[in-house]
């Protein structure tokens, strides 16, 4: 007998490691059910421009992109928004999901959640509750999410998922207006039973870029709560599984986005466009297909907006001749053009990028600033007001 | 808040009688030809011998047992297939796939 091993893949948007033994096949399906959500968090992943409740797909619609998905060959699915008990038909989609052979993990705010509704989502086959919190002291936590009362609706759900005997994580995105509270966010996790923390220092994209000034922690800051991962990790070892997402502004090299482009991730819009990225539409000269007129995997496979930065053909120096380009493939797209103007240039977020330097000061001098301003809500049209003023 | 005790480590021994808790899911992915492990944002992927090892955790047997099974059916020393049954159980134990 052989020494026994057993390979690790995470599959998160944002922790993806990328399993290569399947790379023509995703191993994850982020469904964005609806863009509605009621907390309106600065940094919220979805784009600028939300898609509106009228254009969302129907209930038909999402149990056969499960199906889809099932036969795929994809192994979990992440339903999430905005806020994705906000869709009547959970129930109908987390079905399928199971049916389908899919492993379900719901990514909640938890606010909309009644116990019932929760233990109905259970037996219906629902695998996994991803809940997020803002903060642990309630006033900042209702701040940040301009939303009130939201820390007891949380207490509540974190209880009810234990008592149903579910997985619970506990989903903490991380910036210079909470990161004091790291060490009580972690108690906080071992506390409420979480067999999971995700420390998710902020991805400036979207919402997040807007509000860069308002929620980027100095480097001192980062490096701490680096520090206090590290010791929580060892000293809750098989108690606290501890996922740390570092803020790339301060790595030195990219993170591989999405596990690389059209690789491993897959995402569906509330109203059906299919993107290799969340913030995919951000980027021009992208043709986006829709599950209502062609099959997932043809999308996967041939679609012209998984084709464009799939691989390293793409590349241009330094990452073409870089030999870690297979390990990040260049970083984030959607980075490199909010902040280069081209999508196919280095993400200035590795240190190898002729930008890296320039950005990073900016960076550094924001997290500095003593004038913090005021946050710019998710809301729909809060960016084109802000853009206006 | 219901209090949920205070969370300790499962450390693994030969006495140890472990079972996959209900949402983790031992899988033959048939498209890729291989089992896997799916968990919470994670998907394991053990080899054949730790795949045996799984399916003999059943909530009945001992660990001691599940290697005395191995060590049998492999011909080899019973200490070292327990110490590297046991090494590979409490891996997957640390990271949350195991329970007593």
């Amino acid at each position: 007998m052989s020494e026994s091993t057993v390979k690790e893949t995470k599959t998160g948007e944002f922790v993806a490691e990328v399993d290569t033994s399947c790379a023509r096949a995703p191993v994850g399906l982020l469904a964005e059910l609806t863009h509605r959500c009621p907390l309106q968090c600065p940094y919220c992943s979805n784009p600028v421009d939300l898609e509106r409740a009228n254009t969302e797909l129907s209930t038909e619609d999402w149990k056969r992109v499960m199906r889809e998905a099932g036969q795929l060959g994809i192994l979990q699915i992440h339903l999430s928004g905005g806020e994705p008990t906000a869709r009547r038909d959970l129930e109908d989609i987390v079905e399928e999901a199971a049916r389908s052979g899919l492993y379900t993990n719901l990514i909640t705010a938890g606010v909309l959640l009644k116990r019932e509704r929760l233990e109905k989502l259970r037996d219906l086959g629902l695998d996994h509750v991803q809940l997020s919190i803002q903060d642990v002291d309630p006033e900042n936590a209702d701040r940040i999410a301009a939303y009130k009362g939201g820390m007891d609706k949380k207490n509540d759900v974190a209880r009810w998922v234990k008592e149903l005997d579910m997985p619970l994580t506990i989903n903490a995105p991380l910036h210079r207006q909470n990161i004091d509270n790291l060490p009580a966010i972690i108690d906080y996790s071992v506390k409420v039973g979480a067999g999971r923390l995700e420390v998710a220092h902020i991805q400036y994209y979207a919402w997040a870029l807007k509000n860069r000034a308002a929620l980027m922690p100095t480097r001192e800051a980062f490096m701490k709560t680096a520090e206090i991962v590290n010791e929580a990790k060892e000293r809750l070892k098989g108690i606290l599984v501890i996922d740390f997402v570092v803020p790339d502004y301060y790595a030195k090299y990219p993170k591989p986005c999405m596990g690389g482009w059209g690789r491993g991730i897959i995402n569906v819009t509330p109203s059906g466009k299919v993107l290799p990225c969340h913030a995919a539409e951000s980027l021009p000269g992208l043709e986006f297909d829709n599950v209502r007129d062609r099959a997932l995997a043809d999308i996967w496979l041939n679609g012209q907006a998984f084709e464009k930065y799939r691989g390293t053909d793409w590349m241009k120096e330094p990452c073409r001749s870089c030999p870690r380009k297979e390990i990040d493939f260049g970083g984030c797209r959607c980075q490199a053009f909010a902040l280069t103007g081209d999508a196919a240039n280095t993400d200035p977020a590795c240190s190898l990028s002729p930008l890296h330097e320039e950005w990073a000061a900016k960076a550094t001098e924001e997290s500095h600033t003593t004038d913090i301003p005021e946050f710019i809500y998710r809301r729909m049209g809060a960016a084109a007001t802000a853009a206006t003023e | 808040m219901s209090e949920p005790g205070t969370p300790t480590r499962l450390i693994v021994s030969a006495d140890s009688i472990l079972r996959l808790p209900r949402h983790i899911k031992l899988r033959h992915d048939a498209g890729r030809g291989r089992w896997i492990i799916l968990a919470p944002e994670r998907v394991f992927e053990p080899d054949e011998t730790s795949v045996e090892v799984l399916k003999l955790c059943d909530g009945e047997r001992t660990v001691g047992a599940i290697s005395t099974l191995l060590a049998e059916q492999y011909q080899a020393p019973v200490d070292v297939i327990t110490a590297d049954v046991i090494e590979m159980l409490q891996d997957l134990a640390d990271k949350g796939v195991l329970k007593s």
